[in-house]
């Protein structure tokens, strides 16, 4: 059965429905952020930043775990950064489309779909046991990683194919060769594109949690080398909240990673839309 | 003197014939017009001559290309050597999103030029050959992107030139520009001719008519006469190209 309903009606019923689901959408992320920066904000202040945490974490700052989390991220990022851009120039510039690169696309699309608990845990079982790393800063920057590098390639190689074919066009008819091509020209025309795909991955590490609590472990101490084991800043949330150590500190622990969340989500989005002003 | 001597050159896209057993021989230092209607081929021809066209997948060519008397289409050719004697000017002015300076000296980059005086003496001596000089000497460093049109093709020009090759490719160089700034172009192209050979695409006959001292005209992909200007817009010996050059086709 069909009912005749006015098209204006129906109209003005439906664009109120989208906007409803929307404001819902919008509600809940700021009712989070609101909410942890309520509660965590008033323990932040610079001690917090600057001191160790103290008996288990439930006195002092959250220092050391704000050293792991910077130094996991790097590693992660100087890891995944040179293996993700180098695949996408392949993908890109090296290969025609045939079968091998949609199964690698494939993959690295499937691979971004994994829950990072899974990463965890092999990271652990390679990393952590079979290569005999421990749980250390090495364990967890090669974890995220691999989490990250699907990320990282697709970025790149929409960055990459945005370059305006003309461009290479040109530099191979001055004679360019195909490395100087890529290095010279498509590269730092690519690079905003790239950037933000970095970012984004700075974005996911920084906030993992289950991937880096099975590999680089939960030492309160301020990592010395790569084969340190080290507290992340979200992992170090995780365990004050749930063996109930203390509730502020969480909170402060929270409010100052979704401080610096937002700050690299920030930067990405201006870094995209650079990037897409400079070809449109 | 021929410089390029071509020799029953058949080209194809896929299973698509673009060029038909296409002979022709270039004189040095004088200005060949390739004049015909869209999608004859002429692009394709002009890219067959510095081959461009192996970037494009799935082509095959026949016949013989001679420059200097040597086949580029033999094995052993180096392309990058190739390119940097047969160099490209393409339709569309396509300097990159670089600076003045830095457009101007890729080629040289590229071709391992790294002293800085040479550097310098080619990026004046390439932008004064364009009369770019003294427009843009105390604006070296601002983006190639923000100069008219004009100015970008000029800048094209002076790229390629900046690396000293013996024979330009012009692929419709004008076809984005206005008459004042075509003319101008013109101006160059006789300029020139006096160093490089020069081998012209153009939509616009009145164009081949003014600059070219050869030309050839262009018919699906063959070529359909070829002569001395005068003679091909006096007295054409096939009925298509006076069909052509009097506007009732194409
Ligand atoms: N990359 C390509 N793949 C397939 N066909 C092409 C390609 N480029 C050009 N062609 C075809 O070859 C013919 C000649 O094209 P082109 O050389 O560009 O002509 P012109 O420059 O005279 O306009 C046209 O029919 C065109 O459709
Ligand atoms: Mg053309």
């Amino acid at each position: 059965m069909r009912i005749y309903v006015d098209p204006k009606i129906e109209q003005r019923f439906f664009r109120a429905v989208l906007w409803l689901f929307t404001g819902v959408t919008v509600f809940i992320l700021f009712f989070i952020i609101f909410y942890v920066l309520k509660r965590g904000l008033p323990v932040v202040s610079l001690g917090f930043l600057t001191k160790n945490p103290v008996e288990m974490g439930k006195a002092g700052g959250i220092f050391s775990t704000i050293v792991g989390t910077v130094a996991l991220t790097l590693l992660a990022i100087l890891i995944a950064t040179p293996l993700g851009v180098g695949s996408a120039i392949y993908l890109t510039e090296y290969t025609r489309e045939n079968w091998v690169t949609r199964v690698i696309r494939f993959g690295s699309e499937c691979l971004a779909g994994i829950p990072s608990i899974i990463f965890g845990l092999f990271g652990f079982i390679l990393f952590v046991t079979k290569l005999g790393l421990g749980w250390s800063l090495l364990s967890g920057g090669l974890t995220l990683a691999f989490m990250i590098l699907p990320t990282i390639i697709r970025t790149s190689e929409e960055a990459i194919q945005s370059v305006p074919y003309a461009y290479r066009e040109v530099s191979f008819s001055l004679g360019g060769t195909k490395w100087q091509t890529v290095t010279r020209v498509v590269l730092p025309s690519a690079l905003p594109g790239i950037a933000t795909g970095v970012i984004l991955g700075v974005g996911r590490s920084i906030g993992e949690t289950a991937a880096v609590i099975f590999t680089a472990g939960s030492s309160l101490h301020i990592p010395t080398s790569l084969f340190s084991s080290s507290r992340t800043m979200s992992v170090h949330f995780y365990i004050l909240a749930r063996e109930g150590i203390s509730m502020a500190n969480a909170y402060g622990t929270a409010a100052v990673l979704i401080i610096a969340i937002l700050i690299i989500n920030v930067l990405a989005y201006t870094l995209m839309n650079k990037f897409m002003r400079k070809y449109c | 003197m021929s410089i390029i001597e071509v020799k029953d050159l058949n080209f194809f896209y896929g299973r698509f014939q673009a060029l038909k057993n296409i002979n022709l021989s270039i004189d040095e230092r004088k200005i060949t017009g390739l004049i015909g209607p869209s999608g004859c081929g002429k692009t394709t021809f002009l890219r067959s001559l510095n081959r461009m066209n192996d970037l494009i997948e799935d082509v095959h060519i026949q016949g013989r290309v001679l420059i200097d008397g040597v086949d580029i289409y033999d094995q052993g050719t180096d392309l990058q050597k190739l390119r940097k004697k047969v160099g490209m000017v393409f339709q569309r002015p396509n300097p990159f999103p670089l600076s003045v300076f830095d457009n101007v000296v890729y080629g040289l980059r590229v071709h391992g030029v790294l002293d800085k005086n040479t550097i310098e003496d080619r990026l004046q001596w390439s932008l004064k050959c364009v009369q770019l000089w003294n427009e843009l000497k105390d604006r070296l460093e601002v983006n190639a992107l923000s100069l008219s049109g004009e100015q970008q093709q000029r800048l094209c020009i002076a790229r390629l030139i900046a690396i000293e090759p013996e024979i330009l490719l012009m692929d419709e160089p004008c076809s984005a520009l206005d008459l004042i700034a075509t003319a101008r172009i013109e101006d160059l192209m006789r300029e020139l001719k006096k160093q490089y050979t020069i081998v012209i695409v153009t939509h616009n006959m009145q164009q081949a008519a003014r600059v070219s001292d050869f030309t050839g005209y262009f018919l699906l992909g063959e070529l359909i006469e070829f002569g001395e200007t005068d003679q091909i817009f006096t007295n054409p010996a096939d009925s298509r190209t006076e069909d052509y050059i009097t506007g009732r086709f194409g």
